[in-house]
């Protein structure tokens, strides 16, 4: 148990050490991570997803909150949790302390130059590799189009998209 | 604004609430913090929300989080910090907790497998169309294009770890910043 803690609270540095960009970057993140430990099939991880999408907070710490539960309880809910606030903490702090310096070094515009590209693939990858293990049958594909569409065109809130896709899922598989 | 016990609770009070009341996380919480920091308790001006927006983005980690720990920071020292990103993080957490517990009974149900089965396809549009959202936001040469496609293809192909090709560009980037500076 003492060993799997560990495990989870340096797994989940790792992907609040990496996640520049935020959320959707730390889905790229975790994903990957899940796969190597096997700790939830790909299935499971975007039911967490859609689950840290209509509750408050931000996905990577709902995320965060959810795989430890599932790994180990409460105790693993709380370290993975932990483990992705750290380095926030550490260089959110390091930069509050030298904001005066920092100033006129753009650093902010030469790290999303860098890593603008970077995230965009690693995030449209990601879709590509869960989607392979969703996108099953013809009516699986047609809720994506279908919900890609209504993003595009309507810019229709997740919590809807959601909903919609819930009833559609309802309507199609019975 | 003094380091007293009873700022330290508003602290806290204030970044619980921007946690619980901010649905889906990330940007959408910017205009609720800045509400709350800006307009209603006076503690920074406009002005510096603004620069210590494009600050905190360039640090890894969520949105809120990070404009949590920066803002604690500023007005209580490191003890602030602690307090407001445990505020920021504690609705989530106790949220997702009870979810936790009781999702897999509820996933038994036929009716739940089946809303499940149509969500799945829509969360994959969602995180496409994240990346595309993103991609407006760029201003694409095709060196740029280049550097996608290869993290894409390294990704899906060669299967490499993100957090790799997040620091490799990171230290190449560096590098050629280094470089085109130098001469």
């Amino acid at each position: 148990m003492g060993k799997l803690l560990v495990s989870l609270y340096l797994t989940f540095f790792k992907i609040g050490l990496w996640g520049f960009g935020g959320g959707y970057t730390m889905i790229a993140l975790i994903q990957k991570e899940l796969e190597e430990h096997r700790w939830l099939t790909a299935k499971e991880f975007i039911d967490i997803i859609a689950i840290a999408e209509i509750t408050p907070g931000p996905i990577a710490i709902n995320s965060a909150t959810f795989v430890g539960y599932r790994i180990a309880n409460f105790s693993g809910a709380l370290i993975a949790t932990l483990g992705v606030i750290t380095p926030s903490f550490v260089l959110v702090l390091l930069l509050a302390y030298f904001f005066q310096q920092l100033k006129g070094f753009n650093f902010i515009n030469l790290v999303l130059k860098i890593l603008g590209p970077v995230i965009i693939g690693l995030i449209i990858a990601t879709a590509f590799i869960m989607g392979g293990s969703v996108l099953t049958d013809k009516t699986s594909i047609l809720i994506l189009v279908g919900a890609f569409i209504l993003l595009l065109t309507r810019k229709v809130h997740p919590i809807l998209l959601l909903a919609l896709s819930a009833l559609a899922g309802i309507i199609f598989y019975s | 604004m003094e380091r007293n016990i009873k700022n330290m609770f508003t602290l806290f009070i204030t970044f619980f609430k921007i946690g619980l009341f901010t649905l889906g996380g990330g940007y959408a919480m910017i205009p609720l913090i800045k509400r709350e920091i800006v307009d209603k308790h006076q503690w920074i001006e406009e002005k510096k929300f603004i620069e210590a927006l494009a600050v905190t983005q360039s640090a890894p980690g969520a949105v809120a989080v990070n404009l949590s720990i920066f803002f604690g920071y500023n007005l209580a020292g490191s003890r602030g910090a602690v307090m407001a990103v445990l505020g920021v993080v504690l609705p989530s957490f106790l949220i997702i907790l009870l979810i936790a517990v009781y999702f897999p009974r509820f996933s038994n149900y036929e009716i739940i497998a089946k809303a499940f089965q149509g969500i799945r396809p829509a969360v994959i549009g969602l995180i496409l169309y994240a990346g595309l959202d993103l991609a407006k936001s760029i201003k694409w040469s095709p060196f740029l294009i280049l550097f996608f496609l290869l993290i894409f293809f390294f990704r899906v192909w060669f299967q490499i770890n993100p957090a790799a090709l997040i620091a490799i560009s990171i230290i190449a980037g560096v590098l050629y910043y280094l470089v085109s500076n130098v001469k």
